[in-house]
């Protein structure tokens, strides 16, 4: 994906330019490196630009309310408020982070480093509206904010989604303290890792300049290892070291609203729109194969979910459902915009059993309490579609395969030369190092705030609830 | 004068009212109580962990009457509340000292 490129001298350039005009850029000798304000109107279209910040906005809805609806839903009332307050300042925390250093850690080369980027963008120095980001065409550019902007919304999201893992019994100042390090150390890295790149029209002369894991040929669409699988394994880590709840297993701690969880889940599964399909970075064809397969392997994951219940329980329910989708949404991310709509429907069928069966069988053979399941469904989840997008992308198999981008303009890849099984090592690479590397410093930073300020509340709050003892309030006054 | 007592199934209670409105009942006392008895609670799961509630919700009905209609209110009872299902409920036949109509003062059988 994705590197943002500063073009001096153009600073004060029109509105007007940017009309649109016929997209002839695409169609020229070379990569445009320092555009003339005539190329320029070529080089950025108003439709990518709309999709991008729509796509940005939809993804924010997925965490609030989505995420924060979907999660609260499946606490008990007297948690209720911690849970949609820990999601709502994540999101407000990780946007000041990311603007601070958040993105040009992640999306600036760090020259023969290529584990994190530097601090050259840090408080956005130099980015303006007049400053450009690649997409994955050639001479084909967006609006550095709008990608920003989008970038941002993924930093929002995944740190909140591990409050899934040990809900209903955390403090809330350590959990901040956590989210802004858990951000800078492992977040960033990875997302630079997968992500970085110099863009199509500078890797031919810079073929090495890009993220450890996008230069291994990693493919990550929409963030199975950066999202899914990074903050899956820093929830089974939270869990294990905070514990398990009070009372679990040995008195009911039944959802307290899934009327709520099904709001949650519906908002996700439109929000997903923007960020499975909005990671093209432009509004195409692509960016229409991300978006069915999207659709259709959730509809497929929510069905097969079902259906095992109905097997398994005798009744299919609704939560089972609705977690059926989100895993199907976890799944197809990676591989939104490689696969073809129906190995993405087998993509969906296959990854609910999976979940299910770590959700049910492994989790309480083991014996961790992952309140929400953000290992279970996310990181699970999340391998199940870094894998299967080595299969799912093969040309063979109707899949976009991926582009050869160190040469101008880019080449795609021949279904000959698309290799599942070397694919799938590279893959597997990814989804090693994420676990290793989130799992590990994600298991130390919990150590570090366990025994120092302390984590958990102490057992009088936590049977009370967190929302009246660490927040002062009540979410349901009758 | 008679207390009777019955614990019913949720959705029979209009029918239980109607067949002793018929048969010259004037009044009763509902309450949506919870217990359990023969038939054992309901099963919840939530995505693997199941939960069983040992207390089911019934209705339970409080009537006093005079000592004559009191055969007659119980059959009625069993006979609309009735499904042939485990947990169709029990009814239960006290004695009654006193009955005070708390507007007139009026006493037993006339403060019905």
């Amino acid at each position: 994906m994705k590197h943002a490129l500063k073009y001096a001298g153009i600073a004060g350039l029109g509105v007007a330019l940017f009309a649109a005009l016929p997209a002839w850029a695409q169609a020229a000798a070379g990569p445009i490196k320092a555009p003339t304000a005539a190329q320029m109107a070529g080089m950025v279209n108003k439709g990518d630009t709309s999709w991008m910040l729509i796509s940005s906005a939809l993804v924010l809805m997925m965490s609030v309310p989505g995420l924060a609806l979907f999660y609260g839903g499946l606490v008990r009332t007297k948690n209720m408020l911690s849970v949609l307050m820990q999601v709502l300042m994540i999101v407000c925390v990780a946007s000041l982070v990311w603007v601070s250093w958040g993105y040009s850690m992640a999306f600036t080369s760090g020259g023969e480093n290529h584990f994190f980027g530097g601090l050259s963008k840090a408080f956005l120095k130099g980015v303006d509206g007049t400053t450009l980001a690649a997409t994955f065409s050639n001479n084909v550019y967006i609006p550095e904010f709008a990608y920003v902007c989008f970038q941002m919304t993924f930093a929002c999201i995944t740190p909140a989604l591990i409050v899934g893992a040990f809900a209903e019994r955390v403090k809330f100042t350590p959990l901040i303290i956590f989210v802004v390090a858990w951000l800078t150390l492992v977040y960033f890295p990875i997302a630079h890792m997968v992500w970085y790149w110099a863009g199509p029209d500078f890797l031919p002369d810079a073929p090495t300049d890009g993220g450890f894991l996008f230069g291994k040929g990693a493919l990550d669409f929409a963030g199975g290892t950066v999202v899914h699988i990074n903050a899956g394994i820093a929830g089974l880590m939270g869990c294990l070291v905070i514990g398990k709840r009070k009372g679990y297993k040995t008195e009911p701690m039944p959802p307290h609203s899934l009327t709520m969880t099904m709001i949650g889940a519906s908002l996700l599964w439109v929000g997903w729109f923007g960020f499975n399909a909005g990671s093209n970075l432009e509004a195409n064809g692509v960016t229409g194969v991300a978006f069915i397969n999207t659709y259709v392997a959730t509809a497929a994951a929510a069905i097969s979910w079902a259906v095992i219940e109905q097997i398994v329980h005798k009744k299919p329910s609704l939560l089972g459902a609705a977690t059926g989708a989100v895993a199907g949404l976890v799944a197809i991310t990676p591989a939104s915009g490689y696969a073809a709509p129906m190995t993405s429907v087998v993509l969906g069928l296959v990854v609910s059993p999976i979940c299910f069966f770590f959700v049910t069988t492994v989790k309480n053979a083991l014996k961790y309490d992952d309140s929400l399941d953000v290992f279970g469904v996310h990181c699970i989840g999340g391998i199940v579609g870094a894998l299967g997008t080595a299969i799912v992308a093969d040309p063979k198999l109707g899949g976009q395969g991926y582009f050869d981008y160190t040469k101008f303009p880019a080449v795609a890849v021949a279904p000959a030369d698309y290799h599942i099984v070397s694919q799938l090592w590279v893959q597997a690479q990814a989804v090693g190092i994420t676990l290793f590397w989130s799992g590990g410093v994600s298991l130390v930073l919990f150590l570090i705030l366990k025994y120092t300020i302390g984590i958990r509340p102490s057992e009088e709050v936590e049977v009370e609830g967190l929302d009246i003892n660490e927040h002062g309030e009540r979410a349901y006054n009758y | 004068m008679k207390l009777i007592i019955a614990i019913i199934k949720p959705f029979k209670l209009d029918e239980v009212r109607e067949a002793l409105t018929e048969i010259g009942v004037a009044g009763m006392t509902v309450t949506e109580v919870k217990g359990f008895g023969r038939q054992k609670g309901q099963t919840e799961i939530y995505r693997g962990a199941e939960y069983s509630t040992n207390m089911v919700p019934k209705i339970k009905i409080e009537i006093v009457c005079a000592a004559d209609l009191a055969a007659k209110v119980v059959e009625s009872i069993q006979a609309s509340a009735n499904t042939g299902a485990i947990g169709d409920g029990k009814i239960f036949v006290l004695d009654v000292g006193q009955a005070v109509r708390i507007r007139t003062g009026e006493t037993d059988e006339t403060a019905l």
